[in-house]
């Protein structure tokens, strides 16, 4: 069995007892960073989303292909 | 990983919206883009300096193909190249008609499926082992292409006969209605049965997938072509049998793209009911214990890992880390955001919009770019290997040798006549260059 083959197991066995949700450290502000990154992102679509979307989605169809 | 040829065929929607008094036909406007990409020529059928061809697909597409690759991490390079190669010919084309006074708008979208129920594809090319046999290869490769779209789904929002909306993790697999033919638009199956190798077909056969989603995600990209030149190698190493043969597969690749969840169980034809995650981590399982025995190189190893890091996430539903990650948990964490600061629901046009738009190639508009711009996703590829293959084959397969050459036919203003195995230039003595052998990158004497 290769080394990643016992971790993968390990992690496997530690999955059947679900009492140590430790949080690894940093993780909990990587993912506060994620959110807020996300905001930022929704603004920044809102200024390039179609405005017409009704419209474009109504007129977007293609003959197919393939 | 033994060398392999592989490559991409994307196909693009495309649409002109008129928006001035001037009527613009938008076959005109798609005329227009193929001028775009290849100067002074009104073919819609060309191969590039870079070893790829663009064509105008049946339905009025622009299509894509990726030179012939060697390493999976050049077909994700390639195929991004691809997508550059239309966007910087939409700019084009969009300042031409400012100039001309059109007032319009051009879309290219690298998604598979419009707003009226059609599909187009994201094709993927394998040369394989003509000694393997097809039959065992198709069944032993099926479930893994039902299961393999948690990894490689585009995601996307579905209109229902009822007219509400459900999130998928795979638009394509809605369209699959086969496992095995060889058609692609009426009764499309996971395995077409196109063989046309391009080289020695007493030695292979070209492997054709059209199950797939075209991706923007580089790690989604990656890992479609990733996974399946590993699940392949394996089979032809005589590996991997077909024990996990589905008893429905097409009503299992249906049910495993409605449930983003991850929980829904499909049955075996053993009666074993598994998870998308289980059956991809026996696959993922049997990989490794093969590469284990037969010896593994560092890029088997970070395919591997990948591979297994993406399930592992995937199963403890780790969404920020993801959401960087693969097309499907990308978009879907957009849509649920957007639809959440907007206190609306699926069937908002505007949650419509943000999915066509995600695939857009435009560099300012698409959302994928935006994101890419913002680093907001993770990627494998730098933007100067992607640049760069826009003009340059790979230079370890006879792309090389074509790209080459056609880049010196068209300095030198010479008719020819090019296609995968040869060029043939067409001014006397009409010299005829063959490469019919996809792996040789030097010039034969």
């Amino acid at each position: 069995m290769s080394q990643k083959e016992k971790e993968s197991r390990k992690r496997d066995e530690t999955e059947e007892t679900p009492s140590e949700p430790e949080v690894p450290a940093g993780a909990q502000e990587r993912a506060k960073k994620v959110a807020e990154e996300a905001d930022d992102i929704l603004d920044k679509i809102d200024e390039v989303l179609e405005k017409n979307a009704a419209s474009f989605v109504k007129s977007f169809i293609q003959k197919g292909g393939e | 990983m033994h060398r392999r040829i592989m490559g991409l065929e994307s196909e693009y929607g495309f649409l002109f919206t008129n928006t001035g008094d001037r009527i613009f036909p938008p076959e005109r406007a798609l005329e227009y883009l193929f001028q775009g990409i290849m100067q002074n020529s009104w073919s819609r059928d060309a191969f590039l300096p870079n070893g790829g061809r663009i064509y105008q697909d049946t339905g009025s597409h622009p299509e894509y193909s990726t030179p012939e690759c060697d390493q999976v991490r050049d077909v994700v390079i390639h195929d991004k190249a691809g997508e550059r190669i239309l966007s910087r010919a939409v700019e084009t084309v969009s300042h031409q008609l400012e100039v001309e006074g059109i007032d319009g708008h051009l879309y290219v979208l690298k998604n598979n499926t419009d707003s009226a129920g059609n599909s187009y594809g994201c094709h993927e090319n394998y040369l394989i082992d003509r000694n393997v046999t097809f039959w065992r290869l198709s069944r032993t490769l099926i479930p893994f292409f039902v299961s393999r779209q948690i990894l490689t789904g585009a995601g996307g929002l579905v209109r229902k006969a009822d007219e509400s909306v459900r999130f998928v993790i795979s638009p394509r697999s809605l369209h699959i209605r086969e496992k095995i033919s060889c058609s692609t638009t009426s009764s499309r199956p996971i395995i077409n049965t196109r063989d046309e190798p391009h080289s020695d077909p007493q030695k292979y056969r070209r492997l054709h997938i059209i199950v797939g989603d075209s991706n923007m995600s580089e790690i989604s990209d990656l890992l479609k072509v990733g996974t399946t030149a590993l699940v392949l190698e394996v089979i032809e190493g005589g590996g991997l049998h077909d024990r996990m043969s589905l008893e429905d597969p097409i009503r299992a690749i249906r049910e495993i793209s409605e449930d983003p969840t991850l929980s829904v169980r499909v049955r075996l034809e053993s009666g074993l009911e598994l998870t998308a995650l289980e059956i991809q981590e026996s696959y993922l399982e049997a990989c490794r214990d093969f590469f284990h025995k037969e010896g593994t190189t560092p890029a088997v190893r970070d395919m591997l890992d990948l591979w297994e890091k993406i399930l592992f996430d995937l199963s403890k539903w780790n969404e920020p880390v993801l959401g960087r990650e693969i097309d499907w948990v990308i978009k879907w964490r957009l849509l649920t955001r957007y639809r959440d600061r907007k206190r609306g629901n699926w069937e908002d046009p505007a949650l419509a919009m943000l999915d066509y738009q995600y695939h857009d190639v435009h560099e300012e508009k698409g959302l994928y770019n935006l994101l890419r711009k913002s680093g907001c996703v993770d990627r494998i590829a730098g933007d100067s290997e992607i640049l760069s293959a826009m003009e340059k084959p790979p230079q370890t397969t006879r792309a090389r040798l074509r790209g080459a050459h056609i880049r010196e036919a068209m300095e030198h203003h010479r008719s020819y006549t090019v296609d995968w195995t040869y060029m043939r230039l067409n001014d006397p003595p009409q010299e005829t260059l063959h490469w019919a052998d996809p792996f040789n990158a030097a010039e034969v004497p």
